[in-house]
């Protein structure tokens, strides 16, 4: 069945996540480096996307545990999976093949776990490949002193993403999703290479997800766009979701996600932090508590995909997922085709 | 309940822009345009890219919705503009929250400006004129980054003029955009071009018709798409009477956007309200838009009658005469700041007598006044225009009281004789020294400085134009003048300028020197001329600057100070421009003949001129070239910079703007009626083949040689000589010298009248009549006597923007810099017999309001800037003209390094 119709059917759940769940592990240095890296040059502790090369149980481990609290989408660990990204442990090189072992450890992981379902109905899973923000921005300038200077350009960004995007898919992924856009135009540049990528190899399309961050009370994206600004310079990629992640938490968000789900003419997704971080940077919002505001949403028919995003863990999911089971989804709206 | 979504045009900058059904009619914003606005372009060309954000500001703030950014210009890096101009852009939210329209006609820099901005854009535009694959290539990397677009009615056979036209073209591009690229209809906008109406040819009358129409139908048949246009063209043959034009606006709107137009480039500010215009002006206006009433142009005829009587009436003024009543010194003050010369003499007469000494007079109430206007002109409340108005009752008020001065002191010389005791009168006012160095004769901006620092008190010597070094230092030693002001306006002056710097250097010297002129710039100032003379050199920008410049030289206390900081500054600006040079990457020359314009010869056939030779024009129709006029120099001439014509309407210039036409308009009718001057002009066509950079003529084995750019170009980007434009096999080659006769003795007259008003007026018309003069003559080349675009539909606004086929670049301007070429294309002419233009040293002609030039006709032939080359390519065009590299290295030194 395909994610469409699923959708018309219920909302899903999206795994909650991944930098939390791989704390847990409390790895040092030789752990991210396994065999094939021993001998790197630098320090790569902290790279959690070579962990799907280095340790690639712990990260099938981690989504095997999302998968049994109950997500029907799981990402890849590919957040910095890109040249671009990949160059502050100095392995811009690795960047098409961690997307590849990362695609395929989701999939193992969807494999394993429908292989031990007692259930003879197996649900369907999907992963879907995360395509990160970057650490360089195309709208804003590093340097407070010269606001025209750029660190990095618009075909740098494309060629990138374009990279990332072909290891997704080798990989197997189902969805692509680009999240936690702060910059619009780094995300217009990920739409760009999606569209390119499939032309040039002449395949369908991937259906797409795209997710902002709102960063602040002001309502308005880094990049200085409210939210309707921003869906509307991202329509043109024609997604299958429109929502918002992480930098605020379900409370915060609220207001946002009601107004996305009256413009939007696509599916919605939002997938919060686990409230707001405390002083000393953790997150501390209860799984019941995140549920619960989830859970106000879905009845609000604001939401198609719900899920989790820093600080949230499988336990989190699980009350997600259980709050929202028998609600159902928002209703696409009408696309009118006239003006009268 | 679901919620429903509709079908709107969606934009976005950092806020959203809907369109809706009843949305309002959307202003774009025009003014971010570098054909459109001088202003914007020169700050672009002068890298001042943060000034230039505040055009884009105040266009946020007087009401725009979007803002169209344009780099289109021959002389600039479109690319790169584009780009560090939207990237700047970006970090303002204030002007950044507005979507963007980016306008260019070439894809690249339309992509560029895709690549920097988040917002959903619109692109302005694409069209079937190259066929349908580009057109569909170019609207797929649209909308792979998500832009609407405009399409204009334009495909393989040329501009849609008919109705007809207009709507099959939109049809068709709609139904491939819609179809076969999966744009969205709602994202498709068209611009179904707005032509001219009441030109006076019959096939024009129908135009506004036909874009309503066109209109209607396109909006019938495609409901969900926008129509945008550009409505000033309507009426631009009632250019000069803006009370008609807009009128024909507000009524072309009242039509258009009945019929469906949404949006548009207009001048909302200006428009009046339809119901508010006189109803026998509505009623003309529309006959003439809808082509009613309008057999043998009968409508038409009807509103230019109309159109001179409302523009007559509008003149009309009740002259508020109370100021009369006041005092002697008000009224002396009242006629200064108000530029009123009919009393001035029974005035200064009357405090003449009133007065112990006619000094008194010039002293009290005459310079009283003239600080009243130098504090108006200082605070920005006062114009150009104004001042040199001032300035001429100033001088009359002094034409009155000189022979009483003279007289006193021939009376005070003679009784100092018979007492035997010497005559030690003060040395007065300050002296400055001005002349137009040697080979270059331009001076009208010499002139304006001349007045506007005489009218802040200053004694000024003028001593004209073409002057030779030793003249004028000779001058100033013997004077002992305080200051020295050297202008020039094309480039070999400014190495005349240096030769001054050193001359001076040499006889210890130790007034400052100050430098002006279109050609000079601070750069060149700082880099090349500062170096030479060590007490003081000053770029003066404009008039306006010269009297705050003279000002703070002329105080002994300030000078130091003045002259330290322009030190400093020099000194900086000199030493970025040294580390700025070394990082431009240069080709070979060889490499870069490699990298020559790509142009298919085998499917281009060259036009044949309709003759060979030359045609003589010993005495052309003023009336006719008046219609050629472009304003925007002439106001730019009086330092007042904007579009023409909405300078007219301008909130701060508007009023002086269109006191200053009225004037200028009023002379033109003048000169025309009295026959004052005589234009002359010669155009030529001859066949000619392309060898790498040199063009052979068959006509006397004449070799012309071109330049080419050196400077490394991005990928597939070529390095441009205007000798690509010419098929190597066989092709043709035009040429023409156009010029101004007469203004000698008009000018002597004015001079001899106190009247500099009247004078620069005049210097400033026959400038703009030589410059009208090749525009016109250009066009007929184009339609008629070279006929390779008989076709060819475009407004006099079109024209100059240079939307036009084929170029008329001038030796020793950017895209062929040597001026001694300028021989070779004397000679074709046979251009001083011809015209009687004659040649300066220098190059310069004379008369000064000439222009001259090379026609190109190939469709890829465009304007561009040499730049600078190399010693390679320096040392084979020597060897080319035969010349010695030495003297070369003197007519090119802007180009080399």
């Amino acid at each position: 069945m395909s994610i469409q119709q699923e959708l018309e059917k219920r909302i899903l759940v999206i795994d909650g996540a991944m930098g939390t769940m791989i704390q847990r592990h409390k790895l040092e240095e030789k752990d991210y480096r396994g065999e094939r890296f021993k001998n790197w040059h630098c320090d790569v502790k902290g790279n959690n996307d070579l962990l799907s090369i280095t340790q690639p149980e712990i990260i099938i481990g981690i989504h095997k545990q999302y998968l049994e609290a109950g997500a029907d989408i799981i990402e890849t660990n590919t957040f910095s999976s890109t040249v671009i990204a990949q160059a502050d442990y100095e392995m811009q090189a690795l960047a098409y093949e961690l997307n590849v072992a990362s695609a395929k450890c989701a999939r193992a992981a969807i494999d394993q776990f429908q292989s031990n379902q007692t259930s003879h109905i197996t649900q369907q899973k999907f992963v879907a490949g995360a395509i990160g923000p970057l650490n360089k921005t195309l709208s804003l300038s590093p340097d407070v002193n010269n606001p025209g200077y750029r660190a990095v350009t618009f075909d740098e960004v494309v060629a990138a993403y374009y990279e990332q995007i072909k290891g997704l898919v080798d990989g197997g992924v189902d969805i692509l999703l680009i999240e936690t856009i702060f910059d619009t135009l780094n995300a217009k540049a990920a739409i760009f290479a999606i569209k390119k990528y499939f032309r040039d190899t002449k395949q369908k399309e991937l259906p797409v997800m795209i997710s902002g961050t709102i960063t602040d009370a002001s309502g308005r994206t880094l990049s200085g766009q409210t939210l309707e600004a921003f869906y509307t310079s991202v329509m043109h990629a024609k997604p299958l979701s429109v929502g918002l992640n992480c930098a605020l938490g379900a409370a915060e968000m609220r207001s946002h996600i009601e107004e996305l789900s009256e413009i939007a003419s696509c599916y919605t997704s939002a997938y919060p932090n686990a409230g707001l971080p405390n002083a000393m940077g953790e997150y501390d919002e209860q799984p019941h508590q995140t549920a619960h505001f989830i859970e106000e949403w879905a009845n609000e028919g604001f939401v198609n995909i719900v899920g989790g995003c820093c600080g949230t863990t499988p336990d989190h999911i699980k009350h997600i997922a259980e709050h929202v089971k028998n609600i159902s989804p928002r209703k696409l709206p009408i696309i009118e085709t006239a003006l009268a | 309940m679901s919620t429903s979504i509709k079908p709107y045009l969606r934009l976005s900058g950092l806020e959203p822009l809907i369109i809706r059904p009843e949305t309002n009619f959307v202003n774009v914003g025009e003014r971010t345009n570098v054909t459109g606005s001088k202003k914007f372009a020169r700050l672009i060309k002068e890298n001042k890219y943060e000034e230039a954000l505040s055009v884009a500001r105040q266009q946020v703030e007087s009401g725009a919705q979007i803002l169209d950014v344009n780099m289109d210009d021959a002389l600039l890096e479109g690319v790169q503009a584009m780009t560090t101009f939207l990237n700047l852009l970006q970090a303002e939210p204030d002007i950044a929250k507005i979507p963007i329209m980016i306008d260019s006609s070439k894809f690249e820099i339309i992509e560029a400006g895709l690549k920097c901005v988040q917002g959903k854009c619109i692109v302005n535009s694409i069209s079937m004129k190259e066929g349908e694959e580009k057109f569909i290539q170019q609207a797929f990397i649209c909308q792979s980054y998500g832009a609407s677009i405009i399409v204009m009615a334009f495909d393989e056979k040329g501009q849609a003029d008919t109705r007809e036209r207009k709507i099959e073209i939109c049809y068709r591009a709609y139904k491939i955009l819609t179809e076969q690229v999966g744009y969205a209809p709602q994202d498709i906008i068209f611009d179904p071009n707005i032509f001219a109406v009441a030109t006076g040819i019959e096939e024009h009358n129908n135009y506004a018709v036909d874009f309503i129409e066109a209109t209607k139908e396109i909006k019938r048949l495609m409901p969900l798409t926008k129509v945008s246009g550009g409505v000033s063209n309507v009426s631009f043959s009632f250019r000069g009477n803006d009370h008609v034009r807009e009128a024909i606006h507000s009524v072309f709107l009242f039509h258009a956007i009945k019929a469906g137009m949404d949006m548009g480039i207009v001048n909302a500010g200006q428009l009046v309200v339809y119901d508010e215009i006189e109803p026998t002006l509505r009623n003309l206006c529309e006959d003439v838009l809808l082509n009613r009433n309008n057999d043998n142009n009968e409508a038409t005829e009807k509103l230019i009658v109309h159109a001179e009587t409302v523009k007559a009436k509008g003149k009309v003024e009740i002259k508020d005469e109370a100021w009369r009543n006041t005092s002697v010194e008000e009224r002396l003050k009242h006629s200064l700041v108000n530029g009123i010369t009919d009393y001035i003499d029974i005035d200064t007469e009357e405090a003449r007598v009133k007065y112990p000494k006619p000094l008194d007079v010039i002293e009290g109430p005459l310079m009283d006044g003239m600080n009243v206007v130098g504090d108006l002109f200082g605070s920005g409340k006062m114009f150009l225009p104004q001042v040199v108005k001032s300035a001429r009752v100033m001088k009359k008020s002094v034409a009155v009281l000189t022979p009483y001065i003279e007289q006193e002191k021939e009376e005070r010389k003679q009784a100092h004789l018979k007492a035997g005791t010497e005559n030690k009168e003060a040395a007065g006012a300050a002296k400055i020294l001005l002349a137009t160095v040697k080979g270059d004769v331009h001076d009208i901006g010499k002139n304006i400085v001349g007045v506007v620092l005489g009218c802040n008190g200053y004694d000024i010597t003028d001593l004209g134009v073409m002057v030779p070094t030793d003249k004028i230092l000779d001058a100033a030693q013997k004077e002992n003048v305080d200051i020295i002001g050297l202008s020039g306006l094309i480039t070999p002056s400014l190495d005349e300028m240096v030769h001054i710097a050193k001359e001076m250097k040499r006889r210890n010297m130790k007034q400052p020197l100050l430098i002006g002129g279109a050609t000079t710039s601070r750069t060149h100032t700082a880099v090349k001329i500062a170096p030479e003379y060590e007490n003081g050199v000053v770029h003066v920008l404009d008039a306006s600057r010269s009297v705050t410049v003279a000002g703070s030289l002329l105080n002994k206390e300030m000078k130091i100070d003045f002259l330290k900081n322009i030190d400093t500054e020099y000194k900086q600006l000199k030493e970025n421009f040294d580390n700025k040079r070394t990082v431009k990457n240069y080709l070979s020359y060889d490499e870069a003949k490699k990298n020559k314009v790509k142009i298919d010869w085998n499917n281009y056939t060259p036009v044949a001129p309709t003759f060979t030779g030359t045609k003589v024009f010993a005495d052309y129709d003023l009336n006719e070239l008046r219609q050629y006029i472009d304003w925007k120099p002439f106001f730019i001439a009086w330092e007042m910079h904007g579009n023409f014509p909405e300078i007219l309407n301008d909130g701060v210039v508007g009023k002086e703007a269109t006191k200053l036409y009225d004037d200028a308009n009023a002379l033109l009718d003048k000169i025309i009626k009295e026959k004052w001057l005589n234009a002359k002009g010669v155009v030529g066509f001859w066949e000619a083949a392309s060898k790498d950079d040199e063009v052979e003529l068959k006509k006397g084995n004449i070799k012309l040689n071109f330049l080419r750019q050196q400077i490394q170009k991005a990928k597939d980007q070529p390095n441009l000589s205007l000798a690509d434009f010419i098929r190597p096999s066989s092709d043709y080659i035009g040429a023409f010298a156009v010029t101004i006769h007469g203004i000698e003795n008009h000018i002597k007259a004015f001079e001899a009248n106190h009247d500099d008003y009247n004078k620069i007026m005049l210097q400033a018309l026959a400038d703009r009549l030589a410059e009208a003069f090749a525009e016109c003559l250009h066009k007929r080349t184009r339609n008629e006597f070279w006929g390779y675009a008989k076709d060819e539909q475009l407004s006099n606004e079109d024209l100059i923007h240079e939307k036009y086929q084929g170029i008329r670049p001038a030796p020793g301007y950017p895209a062929c810099p040597d001026h001694t070429e300028k021989y070779k294309l004397f000679e074709l002419l046979n251009a001083t017999e011809n015209t009687g233009i004659t040649l300066t040293e220098s190059l310069a002609m004379y008369p000064a309001s000439s222009v001259c030039g090379w026609y190109f006709s190939h469709p890829q032939s465009q304007y561009f800037g040499v730049g600078k080359i190399t010693k390679d390519q320096l040392a084979d065009y020597a060897n080319r003209k035969k010349m010695p590299i030495e003297e070369l290295e003197r007519w090119l030194g802007q180009n080399l390094e």
